[in-house]
């Protein structure tokens, strides 16, 4: 626990402004009745998936290639839940199914 | 919260009860495990209340993030929110009160619900939305501190819980595959972050990966806009 509970809690504050306004910008923005720029709507049609695979690179920025240990957990356990996703379709099994398995790598398998 | 309106709400929020548990409790241990308890793991989820948001939450604290990092990581990641708001203008109109809270917990998952769903007859539309909401948080808050009294009473080795999070992103990334017109955004988001990483390195790559992704998308916007345009038959509004 590297904070102190008041830099937790000014943490936690941030963290829940800054989400509250991302839900609350079109409202503010938009709700008298105005059209959003065309740009605007476009940039959200067209950011999210980018920035989800801008995040998952995010994710996997701890890999490393000098031992198997590094980079084979993620690989199998990512690949885990895409096919299970593509699979089954449900979020759930996807999710948990694949941080079992990586828990299971990181600890058993390559861990000790 | 009547019970008629609960009635009708509730058949509807199973699949998220069923979410929020699982992706609640995996955030309760990650955040157990950090070093956090039950207080704050209720905390985060009853005051920020997004999944995604929160897990990151989760390793921003660990690393002792300054709150500008905080603040712009939790920027991007919820980015995509402000698509939500944009498709809800109409549907939350007069709702009073209730409006800040709606706009407040509208994650994926109410937004998935409310985009279909329809009030059954005899159900006022508005508390039957604002119902919804408040059980979808309700879920959440459980999930959250299901899993951080879990995490302090079994003791277990939770190294690789951290993992949700990055499954979290590619379930979603395949959802998103999927609805795409075009993969060229998701393409782009990923190897601009990849030449990110490799050029200035693990600690910074956020903010040049979004200003490529962003420049690039605008650049390309007659050849993306126009093929949404083709798929649907007709101009954008």
């Amino acid at each position: 626990m590297p904070l102190t509970p008041v830099q937790t809690l000014a943490s936690i504050a941030v963290m829940a402004a800054v989400t509250f306004l991302t839900r609350a910008l079109p409202f503010l923005l938009f709700d008298r009745g105005d059209h959003p720029p065309k740009i605007v709507l476009y940039l959200g049609r067209v950011l999210p998936p980018a920035v989800i695979a801008m995040l998952i690179v995010y994710c996997l920025k701890g890999v490393t290639f000098t031992a198997l240990g590094g980079w084979a957990p993620p690989l199998a356990a990512g690949l885990a839940a895409v096919l299970l996703h593509i699979w089954k379709g449900n979020d759930l099994i996807s999710i948990f199914g694949a941080t079992v398995l990586y828990m299971i790598l990181v600890q058993g398998v390559f861990g000790a | 919260m009547d019970r008629k309106t609960l009635t009708a709400a509730f058949p509807l929020t199973v699949p998220v009860l069923m979410g929020y548990l699982a992706i609640g409790i995996a955030f309760g241990l990650m955040l157990q495990s950090a070093g956090w308890g039950v207080g704050w793991a209720a905390l985060m989820s009853l005051t920020i209340y997004a999944g995604s948001g929160q897990y990151l939450g989760v390793s921003l604290l660990a690393a002792g993030a300054p709150l500008a990092q905080a603040a712009f990581l939790t920027l991007m990641v919820n980015f995509r929110h402000l698509v939500y708001g944009l498709s809800m203008l109409e549907k939350f109109r007069g709702m009073g009160w209730r409006k800040l809270y709606m706009i407040f917990s509208l994650t994926d998952e109410t937004y998935a619900l409310l985009s279909s769903a329809k009030a059954p007859e005899g159900v006022d539309e508005h508390r039957f939305f604002f119902t919804v909401a408040l059980l979808d948080q309700s879920y959440w808050v459980l999930g959250s501190v299901i899993g951080s009294l879990l995490g302090s009473a079994l003791g277990f080795d939770t190294t690789g819980v951290d993992f949700a999070m990055t499954a979290l992103f590619l379930v979603i990334a395949v959802g998103q595959w999927r609805a795409a017109g075009s993969h060229v955004p998701a393409l782009l988001g990923g190897a601009a972050t990849l030449a990110s990483l490799l050029i200035v390195g693990a600690e910074d790559m956020l903010l040049p990966a979004l200003g490529i992704i962003v420049a690039v998308l605008a650049l390309l916007r007659p050849r993306l806009d126009e093929e949404k345009m083709r798929e649907e038959g007709a101009p954008c509004p």
